[in-house]
């Protein structure tokens, strides 16, 4: 038994003992993740029915507004406004129903082998949040192909790039795991079906991503400045396009995504393990 | 035999949901290497005493030792020393067999060089390693049963706990089911716990049995001193009727008919 020890240890020796508790950690993480990948290598069929709703929002919904002259939007013409807040609705759209695959495991039993393994709460949850961040990634490419044939001024630059992917990943896991702690508190797929829906739409809707927050109402802009959404799309609408600009500034998004999702992190670790009492 | 250490040791263990007392003051003593079946019919605690053992569920007074570590206090050790099957299907149907042990084995930090070899030894003692590329949902449920095996056994744990293995299985997959169970404690030395409702796998399999019911522990002995106790030419049903003053079939809700059925249709 290696609990009771005395804690005299050596500082290289407790090195040691961090580093490959990092690791181990980030082992966890992975197998969680890696786990999730495989399921949709098996079954890429998910991710290309998953397109077709951007591709319908763009096409139809972006082509008529885009006729609206009344619409200020700073500018560029409208479609080149919404296409990050597309982008960022298909990513949100695909994280936001996580939870019921949470649930679903969970009646299988298949949270149960998670549950009762030595990996920490938290790793489970950031395994999870990484697979939706690569399935956010996968949705994000075909986004900007569809933006490309539609003229859509894309950038292709390697910092802005960079930028995008860093957003994608954080507001993926973000919503993910989200939907990860209401599936928690709500515990069957009926009841979260339901719910699922009245949350996206005012995720959508109360935020800057097919309209600009300017002509808002004052009540409905300070909601929209309180959802994670409107920084990931602000973000985007800066990187995404050739001389695009953003309002908070990318360094403030991307902090207020990370600090958003770490503490939602915390949140799910603590709930996951309600669903398998 | 009384030299052989506890490897699990329940103190006053209770579990009430609101009024219901689904697991009443249950205090139980597993020796290391011991198959010990808890019996009784649906509804009478079982699981829920499990998934107490299993870290899944805080209990709500008592406490429990597993491997040497308490269930309150020590959670993540005693995860450590655990595996887990439970009635519910916790294979991943999309997944390969082989890919299914790979989450296991690096879930449960199997170093590096061993994680190929260990999963390998656990195809062979589950006789699959033919099956193992090939998706689990095109496995057989007495295949599934063992793979789930494999996968809560490859870090080879003190303690394995497995609630009602072979509900669902036709004979031929239930025995060999049995016989891989056997096999493993006898290998490894793997401290078993199961739960039943069939007074057959009891029998066949276990060396203690631990009569449930109604939330208590009524008995414990080997299934033969259960029955003589009960008079000659006994069987465990009689000695359950005769304690109980019911049969197995009786008792279990709404729900745990639901479980058990989707549980039949995953495996059957």
């Amino acid at each position: 038994m290696t609990r009771s020890e005395p804690v005299a240890v050596s500082a290289p020796m407790a090195e040691r003992a961090a580093s490959s508790g990092i690791a181990d950690y980030l082992l966890q993480v992975f197998a969680v993740a890696d786990t999730e990948i495989r399921k949709l290598r098996h079954d890429p069929g998910e991710l290309l029915t998953r397109a077709l709703q951007p591709a319908i929002w763009l096409l139809l919904f972006g082509e008529v507004m885009a006729q609206v002259r009344g619409l200020n939007v700073g500018g560029g013409n409208y479609l080149d406004f919404i296409a990050p807040g597309i982008l960022a609705q298909s990513v949100l759209f695909a994280a936001i129903f996580y939870g019921i695959a949470a649930i679903w495991e969970r009646d299988l039993g298949v949270l149960h082998r998670y549950m009762v393994s030595p990996a920490p709460r938290t790793a489970l949850v950031f395994g999870k949040a990484l697979s939706s961040a690569v399935r956010g990634l996968v949705q994000a490419s075909i986004v900007y192909a569809l933006a490309t044939l539609l003229g859509i001024h894309v950038t292709f630059g390697p910092l802005h790039v960079i930028g995008v992917v860093a957003l994608i990943a954080v507001g993926s896991g973000l919503f993910s795991t989200f939907s990860l702690i209401i599936a928690c508190l709500v515990k069957t797929r009926e009841r979260f079906m339901g719910i699922g829906q009245v949350l996206t739409m005012p995720i959508f809707f109360a935020s800057n991503a097919i309209y600009p927050i300017d002509i808002m109402p004052a009540w409905l802009r300070t909601i929209s400045s309180l959802n994670p959404l409107t920084y990931e799309v602000d973000g985007l609408r800066a990187l995404m396009l050739a001389g695009g600009t953003s309002k908070y500034g990318v360094a403030f998004d991307l902090a207020v995504l990370a600090a958003v999702f770490l503490a939602l992190v915390g949140i799910a670790a603590r709930l996951y393990p309600r669903l398998t009492e | 035999m009384d030299a052989v250490p506890f490897v699990i040791e329940t103190r006053h263990l209770s579990k009430h949901f609101g009024d219901f007392v689904a697991v009443d003051d249950v205090s139980l003593s597993v020796r290391a290497g011991e198959i010990f079946g808890l019996i009784g019919p649906n509804g009478a605690g079982k699981s829920t005493l499990v998934k107490m053992l299993t870290t899944l569920l805080p209990p709500t007074s008592g406490t429990a030792l597993v491997a040497g570590f308490d269930i309150r206090r020590e959670p993540a050790q005693v995860r450590r020393k655990i595996g887990y099957v439970p009635q519910l299907l916790s294979a991943d149907g999309t997944l390969t067999g082989y890919e299914n042990l790979l989450l296991s084995a690096r879930l449960y930090l199997l170093a590096r060089r061993e994680r190929q070899a260990r999963i390998a030894a656990a195809l062979e003692m589950m006789d699959l390693t033919e099956a193992a590329d090939r998706q689990v949902q095109a496995y057989s449920g007495g295949m599934i049963r063992r793979l789930e095996i494999a996968q809560s056994m490859i870090h080879e744990p003190a303690v394995l706990f497995m609630d009602e293995p072979t509900v669902g299985l036709d004979p031929v997959a239930r025995d060999a089911v049995w016989k891989h169970v056997k096999e493993l404690r006898d290998r490894l030395g793997t401290t078993i716990l199961i739960t039943t409702h069939m007074m057959e796998e009891a029998d066949a399999l276990c060396d203690r049995i631990g009569l449930q019911h109604g939330g208590r522990l009524q008995d414990v002995g080997t299934p033969q001193e259960l029955k003589d106790r009960v008079g000659p030419g006994a069987t465990l049903d009689d000695v359950f009727a005769h304690i109980t003053g019911a049969t197995i079939d009786s008792g279990g809700s709404y729900h745990d008919t639901q479980r058990t059925r989707r549980s039949i249709r995953a495996h059957g």
